[in-house]
């Protein structure tokens, strides 16, 4: 936890001083944003390079939608500053309009029209748009169907909403809660979708409560609580393999701890719940702990289930940094 | 760097492509997107053309307007079309912007390349084209059934036409962009049936009880119907009084409209 925030720290200061800062897609400098007194966002400080794939991560009232709305341009920041590929988002809304790709929370979607009709129109909008047919494809929708977007599910009005995002070519495309209410093969689709976008250079910028999709999909995760950032770097540094000094493994309840504390590398041994144990143990030394440990319990004749190594996923850390629950 | 490599893969995957079409272009389809829309939904068809024909239809035949002088449907005619012109910008424009408002496709429109000044300029050509519809479907029925033939200044028909549209489409998008939907779609058919009860143009305001009529007569609708009456009539003398008040509706209500508009 430490190391996170003193890494978080560096990266600022260095994104800040480098002359990568130029190239920068989004630049967002000591932002604050109040609503009725409450300030919702509180000197937020994060850029996100060309081609990047970067989650805001953080709980409902976190600050997330508004800091993805300011960058959109349809916030004014109280005080501080952001910059969209190098534009201001509503001083040059004209130019930079065409490069962005947006998905809101709210779908925005014309009830009344079909699927194909909508995606026709936003193509309208642009010189070159994407072939309106092969997108509607690529998001699973079937382009002549009769249905309007009224009857959709949410899954596929969701989906709807990501074609309209892509239909400009955008260089930068901002994804608001992308998979919510999205069924587990959609939501494959569309991990699928965005791992292709970044492959072709496109940055995304994008939010959800969901951790695995931010460990899966962003090069870094900024985790933003009551409008501040409280973490930022890759989710392998944050979830603690690289530098790891847990091992949590789940087996038979009832192990002698003691004879695991006694292992030469491990420095603590722990039944943290029935059957779920927790070792301790020095980052240099990880490998020598495993080999220990597997080595022990074939001696034991016990197999174990799950092994994890580091802090736990995301959503541990999350919780840890910010005692809140995450919720859908 | 990996920055400038992603950089220059994206120079030859998406060759500047990210460019907006031409304004024209967009505000075309945003118009042929606005006229799908209006008819796809029933109740739009219902209350801008079924209605004002059913409204023109019953009255004249039934001969029960208390007509002083000129014939029923010189009378008739401009009121029915004043009604319809209020109920393509009041009602249908008013109650179609604020779901558009509700359901978030206002906001989403706001992240596209269309200005917002393309959207409003495509929902007024879409309004004036089915206010073109009216018009003929109106007096083609008053002409062929009912013996109607138009008279008095076109020119001034056109202008009362106009000023009339203006003052009741900004009405209508007050409401969509100030209130919500529910009750934008409760009051937009309020002020139709307050506007069809004492707007003069079915019911003759001299027939109302004189404070009611007096009331009416700074109305809105009121002043956009004797205005179209007159426009309407051979030798009507010049509506300036009703044009006036018509005209301080008009600015009233645009800069309420201007004012209020929100966006989501």
């Amino acid at each position: 936890m430490m190391s996170a925030h003193a890494q978080t720290a560096g990266q600022i200061a260095g994104a800040a001083a480098s002359p990568e800062r130029a190239e920068a897609a989004i630049v967002v400098d000591r932002l604050c944003k109040s609503y009725n007194g409450r300030r919702v966002v509180d000197e937020l400080s994060f850029s996100v390079r060309r081609g990047e794939v970067f989650a805001l991560l953080g709980p409902n009232g976190a600050g997330k939608t508004t800091t993805v709305e300011t960058l959109e341009g349809y916030r004014r920041p109280d005080s501080g500053s952001v910059r969209v590929l190098g534009l201001d988002p509503i001083r040059d809304a004209a130019r930079l309009k065409p490069l962005i790709g947006v998905m809101l929370q709210q779908d925005g979607l014309y009830p009344a029209l079909r699927p194909r009709e909508v995606l026709q129109l936003f193509a309208s909008y642009y010189r070159q748009p994407q072939p309106i047919d092969q997108l509607l494809e690529r998001v699973g929708i079937d382009p002549g169907t009769r249905t309007s977007c009224r009857r959709l599910s949410g899954g596929q009005k969701r989906r709807l909403a990501l074609a309209l995002a892509l239909v400009g070519n955008p260089q930068l495309l901002f994804l608001d809660e992308p998979t919510a209410g999205m069924d587990p093969q959609a939501r494959l689709a569309t991990w699928e979708i965005i791992r292709e976008l970044k492959a072709q250079g496109v940055t995304i910028l994008l939010t959800t409560h969901l951790m695995d999709e931010a460990e899966r999909l962003a090069d870094r995760v900024a985790i933003i609580d009551h409008g501040r950032l409280i973490a930022l770097d890759t989710p392998d540094r944050l979830t603690g393999v690289a530098n790891a000094t847990i091992v949590r493994f789940v087996a038979p309840a009832g192990l002698d701890c003691r004879a695991l504390a006694a292992l030469p590398a491990v420095q603590r041994a722990e039944e943290v719940r029935p059957g779920s144990y927790l070792l301790e143990a020095e980052p240099q030394s990880m490998p020598a702990v495993l080999a220990d440990l597997t080595a022990w319990l074939r001696d034991q004749g016990i197999t174990l289930t799950e092994l994890r190594v580091g802090h736990g996923s995301l959503e541990d850390l999350f919780l840890r940094l910010t005692g809140a629950e995450m919720r859908e | 760097m990996t920055t400038l490599a992603n950089t220059s893969q994206s120079g030859q995957s998406q060759p500047q492509s990210s460019q907006a079409a031409p304004f024209l272009q967009q505000v075309g389809a945003q118009i042929k997107a606005e006229l799908l829309l209006t008819s796809r939904r029933g109740e739009n068809i219902l209350v801008t053309l079924i209605l004002p024909v059913i409204l023109l239809i019953f009255f004249a035949s039934l001969k029960i307007i208390p007509v002083t002088s000129g014939s029923v449907i010189n009378f008739l005619l401009p009121g029915i079309l004043a009604l319809a012109i209020m109920a393509s910008g009041m009602v249908h424009l008013g109650i179609s912007t604020a779901y558009e408002r509700y359901y978030g496709v206002l906001k989403r429109l706001g992240a596209t390349p269309l200005p917002r000044s393309g959207l409003i300029m495509a929902k007024i050509v879409a309004v004036l084209l089915l206010e073109v519809v009216q018009v003929i479907l109106l007096g083609g029925i008053a002409f062929l059934f009912y013996g109607w033939h138009p008279t008095g200044s076109p020119a001034l028909a056109i202008l009362v036409l106009a000023l009339g549209t203006i003052t009741f489409a900004a009405l209508g998008l007050a409401m969509a962009g100030s209130l919500r939907a529910e009750t934008t779609l409760a009051v937009a058919n309020g002020l139709y049936l307050l506007f069809l009860l004492i707007g003069g143009g079915i019911l003759p305001l001299d027939h109302l009880p004189a404070p009611l009529a007096i009331l009416a007569q700074y109305l809105p609708a009121a002043a956009f119907t004797q205005s179209l009456q007159a426009a309407l009539s051979a030798g009507a003398p010049f509506p300036g009084a009703a044009l006036l008040t018509l005209l301080i509706w008009m600015l009233l209500i645009l800069v309420v409209a201007i004012r209020a508009f929100r966006w989501e």
